[in-house]
């Protein structure tokens, strides 16, 4: 059974998408880029970063979990929203320890490369200098929660993937924060290196070991091209 | 591990059915049973209810009311609501502190006392007031705590100290409790005369649809504080695909300085199990969940024994008022403290046995609810409208209160007043009328719906309480000219700083964000350009917040720099020179200099 086309436009300009899509997934397949961290093509939208929020018919929602309608006017491209995504990210970099310059994530950092692509050199809120943990036990893999900004990845890789539950949220509010499905250490929990959660993480929380700068500077993921640029590069096709 | 431990958690387990859905009764009966849920706890309970134990870790970890770590046998919970503050609960918590020789956050060394600070308890008509274990005390005052202390010493049991019974059902032998009712305004739906079993049998001669028709016909509004029409609502989740539906009360009312559910759910729980077993017949339910806060738990027993009393008299169970076909059953779920679980959607969660964080939206609850199922979330009032409503008809109902606001609201009044208490009024009432009423002179400030709603100065004390002026949950707290109104927002705001549930990004870095900057403006280091950043902050957290937690939450602040901007302004003066002090030099430089030393040569 063929189902009908929605039409509907973000920013001015018409787009198709398909029933059942949310407007993430109809913007990226039409090459429109919506600016996001915690969204990871082929797992359940999180909805917790917010850097993905648009305006729709007036109103503010996620555009990773909301559904696309026919007729809807979605703004993305906005000074307004770009302002609130701004100051989303310097949450985020104030929230955690995040050190670019020695970070082995630096250049392949969806944190840092949104940063860079929506202009900040540096946050205007000052920083909060949270005391995290580092999980070294794990002979492959290591955790840096210092870094991490609890987008719920590798909790969602874990259990819908991988069949595993090794990550879970602990605590609430400035409190919350990721742990492993075992008293203490990631050692204990059952992930393997090739796991989807051990590849999800956006930002340097979770790495491989012996593998850090491994590309030379210069040939990193955003060092050429901003992020959003492999969406934003179908359009031009 | 401990044989004796994995016993009795096994039991636990295997009472609630090894039902993960069911952890939350699971892990507070084992920090009932054993004081915490400690890690060899966590793995019992995942072992046994076949869960990941990171998950049964995340649920333990989220409720204020739960802990990993040991707590002494008697827990007393100061509340140190803004209203707490007011009413002089800081010498109170000097008292005790004394009494016990410990700090707040304290345990005594022979593990019979842990002392700490709670968020409003629902009890600010009298406060100060305090929880221990399960007890509620209420108006307490320095020279009561040594009495006090001694008497939980001597019974070492806070259920068994005696005092003073409280009015109505307070006194039942099954609340037996000290909390007062304190009703001093009875309005025409809540607290009017009402015959029990009427409404339900008028609502049974109709067809579902056209029940929802009468509720529609009413103009009903939720009256948790978003407001949205009750009978769309019934009717979504009628209409929703799914084999079973649910009826779900909202009892966890948690907004600072309300607590109007408290003395329906005392007094008039007859209104609210027959509203819902209309619900239940409406939109083709069987299943009704009452979640009360954890705060409430004295109530629960009274609550359980009105539900039998309702099924022995045909109101509940099967067959109810012998129509065949309509079983409808009402249970009781219990919070264990957290504020958020008064998203509807977090509620869910709650009941889910999951953490209390809200869900994703859509789906919305009326679609996909409680456990997949079509769900309709009203608050305790609402329910209550609803048999008035069949009572009395639609026609009648909206003739009381505005055009936009049918009905009546109840407020729980409190703060610098004479006569705190609860206030039943038509919608459309002005703050002005209901100060007048609560004996409140020398005004500066009302906060109308709590910390999520907004500080209103004088020149709106003629603005009235309605959907379309001033929408409340029923929060009113009353400041007289005495009260710093920056000192008030940063207490509120600390609330919203420890309540954020922290699943999105605006809401749990924000509301800290918040609080730092107007600490250091309170702390005389404030500059004129702080309130632009306040106000660019409080925006972006409002609009990006997932849901009305986050929604709401910079209002402390965004309404009293709209409606008190003098107070700021009066502490952020540009001085002279053009140099602002934005931090203490002094003290930035105290830990190097105690660590090297020497005094700074500069500074």
């Amino acid at each position: 059974m063929e189902q009908k086309a929605i039409t509907f436009t973000i920013d001015g300009v018409e787009i198709k998408g398909s029933p059942g899509q949310t407007i993430m997934q109809a913007a990226d397949e039409a090459g429109v880029y919506i600016p996001r961290l915690c969204y990871l093509k082929d797992l359940t939208p999180h909805g917790s970063c917010r850097i993905c929020t648009v305006m729709v018919n007036g109103r503010s929602q996620a555009a990773c979990t909301q559904p696309i309608t026919e007729g809807m006017v979605v703004e993305n491209n906005t000074d307004a929203l770009d302002e609130h995504r701004r100051n989303i990210v310097d949450m985020l970099f104030v929230e955690g320890n995040h050190y670019c310059m020695f970070c082995e994530k630096s250049g392949n950092c969806e944190l840092q490369a949104m940063a860079y692509r929506l202009g900040i050199c540096a946050p205007k809120y000052p920083y909060l200098f949270p005391q995290s943990n580092v999980d070294a036990s794990h002979p492959d893999i290591l955790i840096d929660r210092n870094r991490c900004i609890l987008c719920g990845r590798c909790v969602i890789a874990s259990r819908d993937v991988d069949g595993k539950n090794v990550f879970e949220f602990v605590g609430r509010g400035p409190e919350k924060r990721i742990a492993v499905n075992a008293e203490a250490k990631l050692s204990d929990t059952d992930i393997d290196v090739t796991d989807k959660a051990a590849q999800v993480c956006p930002v340097g929380a979770i790495i491989k070991k012996r593998v850090g700068f491994a590309v030379p500077i210069g040939e990193r993921l955003y060092d050429k091209e901003p992020i959003g640029s492999d969406i934003e590069s179908k359009k031009n096709k | 591990m401990n044989e004796t431990l994995q016993a009795t958690v096994k039991k636990i387990c295997e009472e609630n059915g090894n039902d993960r859905t069911k952890m939350i009764n699971i892990v507070k009966s084992v920090q009932k049973k054993i004081g915490c849920v400690n890690n060899e706890s966590i793995d019992s309970i995942a072992k046994q209810v076949n869960a990941p134990r990171v998950d049964v870790e995340g649920v333990v970890s989220f409720y204020a009311f739960l802990s990993k770590e040991s707590k002494g046998k008697i827990v007393i919970r100061l509340c140190n609501d803004v209203v707490d503050k007011i009413k002089g609960v800081d010498k109170v918590a000097e008292a005790f502190c004394d009494e016990l020789g410990i700090k707040m956050g304290d345990t005594t060394s022979d593990d019979t006392f842990t002392l700490e600070y709670t968020p409003c308890i629902g009890m600010c008509d009298q406060a100060p007031a305090a929880l221990i274990n399960d007890t509620v005390v209420t108006d307490l005052s320095p020279d009561k705590i040594k009495k006090l202390i001694s008497d939980l010493k001597e019974q070492n049991d806070p259920s068994k100290i005696s005092f003073p019974k409280g009015d109505g059902n307070n006194a039942h032998e099954l609340v037996n409790s000290m909390v007062n009712n304190n009703i001093l305004k009875k309005g025409e739906v809540i607290f009017s005369d009402f015959e029990s079993g009427a409404s339900l049998k008028k609502a049974l001669s109709m067809k579902p649809e056209e029940v929802i028709g009468v509720i529609k016909t009413s103009s009903l509004r939720g009256r948790g504080g978003a407001g949205f029409p009750t009978g769309l609502k019934w009717e979504f989740t009628r209409a929703a695909k799914g084999d079973r539906k649910i009826v779900m009360c909202n009892a966890d009312e948690g907004e600072p300085g309300t607590f109007k559910d408290r003395v329906i759910l005392t007094e008039r729980y007859d209104l609210l199990f027959e509203g819902m077993a209309i619900a239940g017949y409406a939109i083709g339910s069987d299943a009704g969940i009452i979640y009360l806060r954890g705060e409430y738990l004295y109530l629960k027993n009274f609550l359980e024994s009105m539900i039998g009393k309702a099924k022995e008299n045909g109101f509940l169970g099967k067959k109810i008022l012998g129509l065949e076909g309509f079983d409808f059953d009402i249970r009781i779920q219990m919070g264990a403290g957290a504020y958020i679980c008064g998203e509807e959607s977090a509620l869910i969660s709650s009941c889910e046995g999951l953490r209390g964080d809200p869900k994703t939206r859509p789906p919305f609850p009326a679609q996909k609810g409680y456990k997949n199922c079509p769900t309709t979330v009203n608050n305790v009032e609402t329910f209550c409208c609803v048999s008035k409503i069949l009572d009395i008809g639609a026609e009648k109902f909206v003739q009381i209160g505005t055009k936009g606001s049918t009905g009546t609201k109840v407020l729980s009044i409190s703060g610098d007043c004479k006569k705190p208490g609860i206030y039943e009024f038509p919608f459309g009432v002005t703050l002005e009328e209901l100060l007048g009423d609560a004996g409140a002179e020398d005004v500066q400030a009302v906060l109308v719906g709590g910390p999520s709603g907004q500080f209103i100065a004088s020149d709106g004390f003629k603005r009235k309480i309605c959907f379309t002026d001033l929408a409340t949950g029923g929060s009113i707290v009353i400041f007289n000219k005495q009260r710093n109104m920056l000192e008030i927002a940063d207490e509120y705001m600390a609330f919203f700083e420890e309540e954020s549930c922290g699943y999105c990004t605006p809401c749990r870095v924000g509301n800290v964000l918040l609080k730092k900057c107007l600490e250091r403006i309170i702390d005389g280091k404030g500059e004129p350009k702080d309130l632009d950043y306040l106000n660019e902050l409080g925006e972006s957290i409002k609009l990006t917040s997932r849901c009305g937690l986050g929604q709401t939450s910079p209002n402390p602040v965004l309404t009293t720099i709209k409606n008190f901007r003098s107070q700021y302004e009066s502490i952020i003066k540009e001085k002279k020179d053009g140099m602002q002090p934005g931090f203490d030099i002094k003290k930035a430089i105290n830990e190097a200099e105690n660590l090297t030393g020497r005094k700074s040569v500069i500074f």
